[in-house]
């Protein structure tokens, strides 16, 4: 009733999921503390309108964000793991796919969707990390196969926007063939002449970098990401020392030469377009795309050893 | 040798140390008899310990100290083995080893893991982790193979690909990757054993092939059952139950449709005897190499395709919810 006893959200605590967007009105910036309205934060793509910190978001936003008037043909939606080892540890890999599918409605940790990005016919799939973390088993490797495979046929670009802890343990070593499917489909996509563009964002890790992330025509990545093979915590537990700041970040692997170009969230539909249009993917329709920020320059990364 | 015994060998190790202690007696006819009935108690000890190894055993078998690898079947399998080394980019990986070779008269490539035997040959080889470099020189080896059409064998063994700062610099996962894909084009026959453990992406880094072969007793898993442990039971002693639920034995893999033999090996382990490993070893080896060798190239890059394409089975490891 009275407006001034509206009950007031709790704002959400910045320190236990620091990359996820938080659901009140207002968010604490990881990046720099500052607060953002909510709605000025989804507006800008999820990305900090003061320091440009990208905050992590899901598989269908990438989806949305990619696709021209965010509209896409989804593939292979129902398919299920099936538990094949009948996997159990203090909770069944059941139980914790079923948490999976409540929480984020899809199925598996990926979503394929085809249509057009800046009216070029695309493929694109996008990994969803809220999903036992991105991780890839049978049903992730299957649709992205699937994926790759229908590229093919219908002679159109891939993407694959990565976000992954790695191969999925549950699955055990069908996990692991994951990695050799999907790399294979790759190399055949590679003979047929067809772009494939790989896009890195926080994190992509394990498995997942040790097949297609590494794979691509284009490597792009988004500001700060994590992009690695080895666990940090495994890395220092091997050499017994602390490792150094902003290892395994997008700017690191620029600057060893493991990536080709990081690019902010709001331009990375027009980057890519860009890099379709050189890889003589062919257009439906005029380009629709615009830049709106000038291109950034990557600060000077910090060097490891 | 007792201190070749594992911790599940007890009753083992216990009868070997009693034909030790008679062994250093003098000699009589009876002792003779005595040492021998007590070996063949040993023969049978082993093969009831070895039929029923659990999935944690089975580790520490593929995971013996002396358990061949490449070497010794280098030594035992080939003529006319040279090495060759490096990358041509940046190093000499001492953790993979590759080489030429004839194998029953037939020009071969060898590429494999190498653990080291003893401490310094261990460090040498970094215990079998190998780094960027390492993947990078087995698929420059196998392009020239792949030139003169020659046949590929290789032979997994390694915990897992090096983790540290400079396999990260230099692009670990992007050789591992580079090689999955480009090894699925290899024109040329290509034989993968495991033959002690498959360590993740380090082992999958170099083992895509036209048949993917376990020895009995190795191992093939996404993730080190410490690892596993660690992760989801936040308790790295709960090893034997990862072990258990990652189902990374041969029968298993065979279940899934991952390896399409397993090689045996004798009771007791290869590491028991290297004379027979090898020999069981040649046996499938041969056949094999003669059946993909017979295909012509693109049947066989075909099939090599169909068979990773085909792992995870519609209807076994998932389903497809909406057909019904």
């Amino acid at each position: 009733m009275a407006w001034f006893k509206k009950t007031r959200t709790p704002r959400p605590t910045a320190s236990d999921k620091p990359s996820r967007v938080p659901e009140g009105l207002w968010v604490k910036c990881p990046g720099c503390s500052q607060a953002i309205y909510n709605k000025d934060l989804s507006a800008n793509q999820n990305v900090c309108p003061k320091c440009a910190h990208h905050f992590r978001i899901n598989a269908s936003e990438r989806l949305r964000l990619l696709f021209d008037d965010g509209e896409w043909t989804e593939h292979d939606p129902d398919l299920v793991s099936t538990d094949p080892l009948r996997f159990t540890d203090t909770k069944s890999y059941i139980s914790r796919l079923k948490a999976g599918q409540a929480a984020n409605g899809g199925k598996d940790a990926v979503i394929v969707g085809s249509g057009l990005l800046d009216n070029i016919p695309t493929v694109i799939a996008a990994q969803e990390y809220g999903f036992i973390g991105g991780s890839m088993g049978v049903v992730v490797g299957e649709k992205i196969t699937r994926a790759i495979e229908r590229a093919i046929v219908e002679r159109c670009p891939v993407i694959i926007v990565c976000c992954s802890g790695g191969a999925r343990m549950m699955e055990g070593a069908l996990s692991l063939m994951q990695m050799a499917k999907i790399s294979g489909a790759l190399a055949r996509l590679d003979r047929a002449r067809l772009p494939y563009i790989a896009v890195l964002t926080d994190p992509t890790t394990g498995g997942v970098t040790a097949s297609f992330a590494m794979l691509g025509d284009l490597h792009i990545a988004e500001p700060k990401a994590q992009i690695g093979f080895a666990g940090p915590r495994v890395i220092e537990q091997t050499i017994r020392q602390k490792l150094p700041e902003g290892f395994q970040r997008s700017e690191f692997l620029l600057e060893k030469g493991m990536i080709d170009l990081i690019v902010d969230r709001r331009e990375m539909k027009a980057v890519i377009a860009n890099a379709l249009v050189f890889m003589g993917a062919t257009r439906v329709g005029p380009p629709i795309v615009v830049r709106s920020l000038p291109v950034s320059q990557p600060e000077p990364a910090a060097q490891g050893s | 040798m007792p201190a070749d015994t594992l911790e599940f060998e007890e009753p083992i190790a216990v009868l070997l140390k009693e034909i030790e202690a008679l062994s250093m007696l003098p000699q009589t006819d009876a002792r003779e008899r005595e040492i021998e009935s007590l070996r063949r108690r040993i023969a049978s000890v082993r093969e009831d310990l070895y039929r029923t190894l659990t999935p944690w055993q089975r580790v520490l078998v593929a995971r013996h100290p002396s358990r061949p690898g490449i070497e010794i079947f280098i030594e035992r399998l080939f003529t006319g083995f040279t090495e060759i080394h490096g990358d041509r980019r940046f190093a000499d990986d001492h953790a993979i080893m590759t080489g030429f070779a004839e194998f029953h008269g037939q020009p071969v490539l060898i590429v494999g893991h190498v653990k080291g035997g003893d401490t310094k040959q261990k460090i040498f080889r970094n215990f079998g982790y190998a780094r960027p470099e390492g993947y990078r020189k087995a698929l420059r080896a196998m392009r020239l193979a792949e030139k003169f059409r020659r046949p590929i064998l290789v032979f997994v063994d390694t915990p897992a690909a090096y983790p540290g700062i400079e396999s990260e610099e230099r692009g670990v996962a992007e050789a591992i990757a580079v090689n999955l894909r480009d090894m699925m084009l290899l024109d040329t026959p290509v034989l993968v054993v495991v033959t002690g453990e498959g360590g993740s992406g380090g082992a999958l880094g170099i083992a895509i092939g036209d048949r993917v072969l376990m020895q009995e007793y190795s191992i093939y898993s996404v993730i080190p059952p410490e690892g596993c442990a660690a992760l989801v039971w936040r308790d790295a002693s709960k090893k034997a139950e990862a072990a258990e639920a990652l189902k990374l034995t041969a029968p298993d893999l065979l279940g899934f449709g991952i390896i399409d033999e397993i090689i045996p090996e004798p009771v007791g382990g290869a590491h028991t005897d290297h004379a027979l490993t090898t020999q069981l070893l040649d046996g499938v080896l041969t056949r094999l190499l003669a059946e993909v060798s017979a295909l012509d190239n693109a049947t066989r890059l075909e099939q090599r395709y169909q068979k990773f394409r085909s792992m995870g089975r519609l209807g076994l490891e998932f389903l497809d919810e909406a057909a019904g």
